[in-house]
């Protein structure tokens, strides 16, 4: 029988959201395919979450347990994956820190290509096509992956979790002797704890608008208003030194596609729309009613963003509060 | 401490892009091309390791069509000693580059080997680890900070919600993202040296590979929406409309 295997992702002990919208590419291109999906956990004892994988599309939850894999364990992983991979028609990642990382590891221990940052999966010809956003989503590239495994990595936020009524029948992966050459010594958390761009619902973007990087605190307390948000940063503020790297959006920073991008005091290059145009709904604020950015925004507000945030954030609260 | 740095030539990130008539590919007419932004950080480190080293080589790789040698001076004006490039007219993927990448770095002896991240035009993210995978070296990828201690490597690289800590010895290979340093910008004195610093040319056949790309094409074009209002004013309607017609709050 056919088999795809989607490699989820644990932190600490706690499966992540991401692993469910793994499977959920991994349960679309078994359907098209006839084949069944194994849903592999790795981690350090038992992970929480991982009775979510069943109902979310796989058919069988494979347990990799080692002492040295609570963290990501780049070898061990990788050795584990490889170990299995070969009898699977496609091996579906998240193009994650830590699958973006592992899944060009298994590709080369496997002798296989590998098409990272997947949105779109099908079968034509028995063969797996993917569609991927190349040059930061200016272009979409579509590709047929012709190795005898399929490897893959899927765009967080780009496949929604399935629900099906099942449970997913639970197996042992038993982890191969590995050499450890890199280890994973601890994942520091921020100073404030905040959530990734790639991985929020809205982000809260801003730009040279804000004057400073005090005025940050604006969208801080706008992104705080909608909950399960990020904020996010154009080029010019990053390396201006404002704003952390990690936050910035567009094609030397990130591709984000939450169900909100609200970007203020941004006026839209080219780069920057690139990281943020498949959002779903974009709007915009900036005093300047010709900027680029309401060409792709489905809402905008012009005006002075220090007038419009922190009323915007006020209306939030109050929607939020009803 | 000797080092190899991995460059790829990619169109200017300002650049917009025209699908050409193959249906495949980029219309290059017109197109600026630099060394990939992320690969000059790996240029940076390769310098100032070397710098601090106060001894070493420093040798940049490529892969792609003569004109790639453009993009290679700069490197070399920048500060590597010396490079060599793999002649290919494309390259069907990022496995078969790894693999000549490899079989190249492979007897160079080196103590580190550097790639950015990913090249910002097909965003593959992959060709420094898979290198790495078949040289059967430490590989820490996506580093934003990064500290080289005798043997020792300790790296920093960002992860959904925090920092990741890693470690690992050399030999090993690194693939640097942005954060890690700022690259220097090539001195006339340096643009000048660049032009007598060797630049090997070696021919390579690459294997069919295992992706074959059968159309590009741009993006459905977002509609511009509606100017709600002007001011604070408007923000009772924008959010009513992002609950009742966007339904996203």
């Amino acid at each position: 029988m056919t088999a795809i295997l989607a490699v989820t992702e644990q932190r600490q002990g706690a499966l992540r959201k991401v692993s469910l919208e793994v499977v959920a590419a991994a349960r679309a291109l078994a359907e098209q395919m006839g084949a069944t999906v194994d849903a592999v956990v790795l981690g350090g004892g038992a992970v929480d979450g991982v009775q979510a994988l069943g109902p979310a599309g796989a058919d069988r939850v494979l347990t990799a347990t080692h002492a040295g894999f609570d963290l990501y364990n780049p070898d061990g992983y990788a050795a584990t994956i490889a170990s299995i991979g070969g009898s699977y028609a496609a091996i579906v990642f998240a193009a994650s820190a830590a699958g973006r990382d592992l899944s060009p590891r298994v590709a080369a221990r496997l002798g296989q290509a590998c098409a990272t940052d997947v949105t779109a999966v099908g079968v034509e010809g028995g063969k797996v096509v993917v569609t991927r956003p190349v040059y930061a989503g200016k272009a979409l590239q579509k590709a047929t992956l012709g190795g005898s495994v399929a490897i893959l990595s899927i765009r967080p936020n780009t496949f929604a979790p399935v629900q099906a009524v099942k449970a997913g029948a639970a197996e042992i992966v038993t982890v191969p002797a590995f050499t450890q050459r890199v280890t994973v010594r601890e994942v520091k958390a921020p100073e404030k704890a905040a959530l990734d761009v790639t991985e929020a619902t809205v982000v809260v973007s801003g730009g040279r608008g804000l004057k400073e990087p005090g005025n940050f605190a604006l969208l801080e307390a706008l992104a705080a208003a909608f909950g399960n948000a990020a904020v996010g940063a154009s080029r010019a503020v990053v390396d201006a030194g404002w704003r952390e790297h990690g936050a910035q959006v567009g094609q030397t920073g990130k591709t984000v596609a939450p169900s909100l991008y609200v970007a203020v005091g941004i006026s839209g290059a080219i780069q920057h729309l690139a990281g943020m145009r498949t959002s779903k709904v974009i709007v915009a604020i900036n005093k300047d009613k010709d900027a680029p950015i309401f060409k792709v925004a489905d809402y905008g507000i012009v005006g002075d963003l220090f007038e419009i945030v922190p009323r915007l954030t006020d209306e939030v609260k109050k929607l939020k509060a009803e | 401490m000797k080092i190899a740095v991995c460059l790829k030539r990619v169109p200017d990130t300002t650049t917009k892009i025209v699908v050409a008539g193959d249906g495949k590919s980029i219309d290059e007419a017109g197109v600026k091309f630099v060394p990939n932004p992320y690969d000059e950080y790996a240029l940076e480190a390769a310098i100032a390791f070397k710098e601090k080293a106060g001894a070493g080589e420093t040798v940049v790789y490529a892969l792609g069509a003569d004109v790639t040698q453009e993009t290679m001076r700069t490197a070399l004006a920048m500060g590597i000693d010396r490079g060599v490039l793999l002649q290919s007219p494309g390259s069907p993927d990022g496995f078969e580059v790894a693999k000549a990448l490899a079989a190249e770095i492979r007897t160079g002896g080196f103590d580190l080997v550097l790639f950015g991240k990913m090249a910002v035009d097909d965003y593959n993210h992959q060709v420094g680890i898979m290198v790495a995978e078949l040289l059967e070296l430490p590989c820490i990828s996506a580093v934003s900070a990064l500290a080289i201690d005798g043997g020792a490597v300790t790296a920093e690289r960002e992860v959904e919600g925090g920092v990741e800590v890693v470690t690992c010895q050399l030999p090993a290979v690194i693939t640097a993202d942005k954060g890690i340093n700022t690259p220097r910008l090539p001195s006339l004195k340096g643009i000048m040296a660049a032009k007598k610093k060797p630049l090997e040319l070696k021919p390579v056949t690459l294997g069919a590979g295992g992706v074959t790309v059968t159309a590009l094409a741009l993006p459905p074009e977002r509609q511009a929406g509606k100017i709600v209002g002007e001011g604070p004013d408007a923000v009772p309607a924008l959010v009513q409309l992002l609950r009742n017609e966007a339904k996203v709050i």
